[in-house]
């Protein structure tokens, strides 16, 4: 059954991430980190800070936000945004958990 | 004539159902119940207290004989059904009697899940689900004698400690880190563990059940690490699963459970489903208020009215067990510190967290403290605007209205005998003597004076607040820092309290020492992991994700996301050999850049992040380990040829750099530590300008300390002069493990010893010789757990998620 223009792709089980953690999904277009937090909330950005291009999926995640490697500019991880003084923001890509599994939705993140 | 309505199950669902059906309709259906279960509908929930024995079964009973009677309901208990036949619309037990209906209601609720493990089946393994359990484990507690409950959940968490009261030595077995995972956060999981430690129950977490063992009846339970815990009995309370197999085997729409609409319709139109055995809109309940709100629906679609469907429910949770008051509800899933507020007591072990979201209360957890919880889940509920009270929210609903207090005010105005000191027990009145008769106007001197603050010090902002208000515009804040912003309490505190309280968890440092927020942050987890590993090398277990990238996967993150590596080349020695991999491994995985760095060794830069486990591989099997050039830890010992080549040399310089690069190696510290030898004093390996270094002298080695050149350029210090080679290894080893033990997470070493004072490193090195080999003997012990080759674990497959993605998406050929 196909769910309007949503493509939920099956990334796996929520235990193949880490609590307070990150993986990466490899697009052609992009790569996405997809985060779990410490309370088994998911959520995916691309895998670019907005300041310099830093791989978020290597930051510390801390509640619903992660702390970019490269110079630790502080991303929300629900929107992409930058918090406090910093400026920008990473875009955001729907994600869902179904019966312990992590959806990523395909028709957004990457549209054939 | 009127409908004859047939209900299966007799359980806490269906029995409220009847009660609104009755009141809404009284008299309109000819109502048959069947319980397969030879009793009357009791409280199922109130199983606990039967157990502890605070509660007796006819105090759970919710119909008795005589609803029955005077509601004209035909109960036939102990009779299962076994089949329904939809076409001709009519039930059959498993005595094969019939029952036909013109309305159904499948209320079959749920069983309980037996994990499928060898031995599960054996005399003396019981599940927590109705009053025969409760009965069996009655009778096996008579006989005294030890009980193993597998399951850290509610269920699991009531039933040992209703067996503990009854006089068993009960174990709690838990597959998951903290308890109650799902309805706590690990902070409350933390003190419930404290709690139930309390009562003498052993929690046994991240513990996964391999066997039930025993000949004739249960003996114990395997794990998976192979200890053995001797059981007479076992409690399997891992979860319940809806009981569906009756609503499948009739041909309903049957999911995880019976599949219901809004209003509890299943998929044939006269077969309603309520309870725990349905599925609506994707979720399965297993608490009491949601059963009572799908009853609540039904019951109105029987009766005929037009109203509102079942919406799903936000639940809420309490454990039944006498003296641990905890609840939580809703979403309280890591929020950041703006959108939450935290509360801990730890003198009273008191933790409360409300999460907000666009002012609104989305979820609260409340543990030692539960009294407003019925007031934060009806707030949350009804989605109430809580911005205008946030600052007083945690307090609770007595708090609210009235103007909020400045901080300065509300100290001035305790009375004189308020306690503010808890540990040392001194007074404001005492404080403020003290202040005014001594003259005194710094926190330190009030600490000497009168103990306030001196102990745990999380009444320190409360002093400070009292200086200022006594002192009024002639107090001047010293220059105390706390951590970060999550907690009041500097660095050199927080590592006093770690030590002092024995606290070995993350979770325990920021429940016991009054963490503001739930997870900390970027600043202070680090820190936090550092602190832990160094006081208990042996206990406390890594928390990776508590660690800067380059830490978590050894290797340096560029600024394009590669990495760069690079191994030891010890005491900066190396061999045709050694480089011959080097340019293998720089061939083979296209390494754009080769460089040699300042600390005498080859850096590898530009290597993909997935390349990293093979680039290293290769690197080991030609005897090359990771050098922790990414590492707070010991980076390098830089050497000169010292006495084997030069003319000059005084001593060994390379053999003893080697020597101390291999005692090091692997430590964890503070911040990176570079060490230097150098073969006499005209000092060509630049030791007066590293963290500890040696300059070899005729006469033996001198001991430098707390060099710098960085950001901040430093000479070293002489500490002291040692006659052998044997001792430098000692005395750099203790230096290291005094750093290790005392400085803030990220000083370096110079600043450590600017702030503590050379002569005190001096007194504590070189003077007591005692407490030098103790520090020694120290190090050496947490030696023994860093001083591994992370490259080579990794390289056998440890974290091997770590260095792949999760999923590679590529587009197909088109055909």
């Amino acid at each position: 059954m196909r769910n309007e223009a949503r493509f939920w792709f099956d990334l796996g089980p929520m235990e193949a991430i880490p609590k307070r953690g990150a993986r990466t999904v490899r697009t052609p277009r992009r790569e996405i980190a997809v985060f779990r937090t410490a309370s088994d909330e998911f959520f995916a950005l691309e895998n670019r800070c907005p300041h310099k291009g830093g791989p978020l999926s290597e930051g510390i995640v801390h509640g619903r936000k992660v702390a970019c490697p490269l110079h630790n500019w502080i991303i929300d991880l629900e929107g992409g945004e930058a918090t406090g003084a910093d400026k920008g923001c990473a875009r955001s890509f729907p994600v869902k958990l179904e019966n312990g599994r992590i959806y990523l939705d395909m028709g957004v993140a990457a549209p054939a | 004539m009127r409908k004859k309505l047939v209900v299966i199950g007799n359980g806490m669902a269906a029995g409220r159902v009847l009660d609104e059906l009755f009141r809404k309709s009284p008299g309109g259906f000819e109502v048959t119940v069947f319980g397969a279960e030879p009793r009357v509908n009791y409280n199922r929930i109130m199983l606990s207290p039967v157990l502890a024995g605070e509660k007796t079964f006819a105090d759970i009973v919710i119909h008795d004989e005589a609803w029955y009677a005077a509601n004209d309901v035909r109960l036939r208990r102990g009779e299962t059904i076994v089949a329904i036949d939809r076409v001709n619309r009519l039930v059959r037990t498993a005595a094969g009697a019939v029952e036909p209906y013109d309305k159904l209601i499948v209320a079959t609720g749920s069983m309980p899940i037996i994990i499928p493990v060898p031995g599960a089946g054996l005399p003396g393994v019981v599940t927590f689900r109705d009053l025969d359990d409760v009965d069996a484990m009655l009778a096996a507690a008579a006989g005294g004698g030890r009980a193993v409950v597998i399951g850290g959940g509610l269920l699991g968490l009531e039933a040992a400690a209703g067996l503990a009261a009854k006089g068993m030595s009960v174990s709690v077995v838990h597959l998951m880190p903290t308890l109650m995972e799902r309805q706590l956060d690990p902070n409350a999981g933390y003190l419930l563990r404290c709690a139930i430690e309390g009562r003498g129950i052993e929690v046994v977490t991240s513990a996964n059940t391999k066997s039930i063992v025993g000949d004739e009846r249960v003996s114990g339970v395997l794990l998976d690490d192979g200890r053995i815990l001797p059981a007479d009995l076992v409690v399997m309370a891992v979860g319940i699963r809806p009981n569906t197999t009756l609503a499948k085997n009739s041909g309903l729409d049957a999911r995880r459970g019976v599949v219901v609409d809004d209003f509890m319709r299943t998929s044939d139109p006269d077969i309603y489903a309520v309870g725990e055995c349905v599925e609506h809109r994707g979720a399965c309940y297993g608490l009491v208020a949601p059963l009572y709100d799908m009853a609540r629906v039904l019951a109105g679609q029987l009766a005929g009215e037009e109203g509102a469907g079942y919406a799903g429910s936000i639940t809420s949770t309490k454990l039944k067990v006498t003296g641990i008051d905890l609840f939580s509800a809703g979403d309280f899933s890591e929020g950041d510190e703006n959108d939450e507020v935290v509360l801990r007591d730890p003198a009273r072990q008191i933790y409360k967290r409300v999460v907000l979201r666009d002012n609104k209360v989305v979820g609260a957890v409340l543990y030692g403290d539960t009294a407003d919880g019925a007031w934060y889940f009806d707030m949350l509920k009804k989605g109430l605007d809580v911005g205008p009270m946030r600052d007083t929210l945690i307090f609770g609903q007595s708090y609210q209205g009235g103007s909020p207090l400045d901080p300065t005010a509300a100290v001035a105005a305790l009375p004189d005998d308020a306690e503010i000191c808890g540990c040392n027990g001194v007074c404001k009145g005492t404080i403020v003597q003290a202040i005014t008769g001594g003259g005194l106007t710094s926190i330190d001197e009030v600490r000497a004076k009168t103990k306030a603050s001196a102990s745990c010090g999380q009444c320190t902002s409360k002093v400070e607040t009292l200086l200022a208000a006594t002192l009024g515009d002639k107090y001047v804040a010293g220059d105390r820092r706390p951590m970060c912003k999550c907690v009041d309490l500097t660095h050199e505190e927080v590592r006093q309290q770690i030590k002092a309280k024995e606290l070995k968890s993350l979770p325990a440092v920021m429940q016991e020492l009054a963490w503001k927020t739930s997870c900390g942050c970027p600043s202070c987890r680090p820190a936090l992991n550092y602190y832990l590993l160094c006081a208990w090398p042996y206990d406390y277990r890594d928390d990776y994700q508590s660690r800067f990238v380059n830490e978590r996967v050894h290797a340096n993150i560029q600024k394009d996301g590669t990495f760069s590596v690079v191994p030891r080349m010890w005491g900066g020695l190396t061999t045709p050999d050694e480089l011959r991999a080097i340019a293998d491994v720089a061939d083979r995985f296209r390494i754009p850049t080769v460089k040699v760095t300042g600390g005498q060794r080859i850096d590898l830069l530009g290597v993909k992040k997935e390349d990293l486990p093979a680039v290293w591989a290769q690197l080991n099997a030609a005897g090359l380990v990771s050098g922790f050039a990414y590492a707070k830890g010991l980076r390098t010992v830089k050497t000169c040829v010292g006495s084997d080549w030069c003319r000059f040399g005084t001593q060994d310089a390379m053999g003893l750099g080697v020597k101390l690069e291999r005692l090091l190696c692997g430590s964890w510290t503070p911040a990176k530590v570079k060490l230097a030898v150098s073969g006499c004093p005209r000092n060509c390996a630049e030791v007066t300008v590293k963290d500890v270094g040696v300059i070899c002298v005729d006469s033996g080695y001198d001991i430098h300390v707390a060099g710098a050149a960085g950001l901040h350029v430093r000479a070293t210090d002489v500490l002291g002069h040692v006659a052998t080679e044997e001792a430098a290894l000692e005395h750099v080893a203790a230096v290291i493990q005094m750093y290790r033990e005392e400085a803030a997470y990220l000083d370096r070493l110079y600043k450590w010893v600017e702030k503590t004072g050379l002569e005190r490193v001096r007194a504590a090195i070189m003077d007591d010789h005692a407490n030098r080999k103790a520090l020694y003997d120290r190090f050496v012990i947490s030696q023994r757990v860093a001083r591994r080759d992370p490259w080579a674990e990794r390289a056998a497959g440890r974290d091997a998620r770590e260095f792949a993605p999760l999923a590679v998406l590529m587009p197909v050929a088109a055909e």
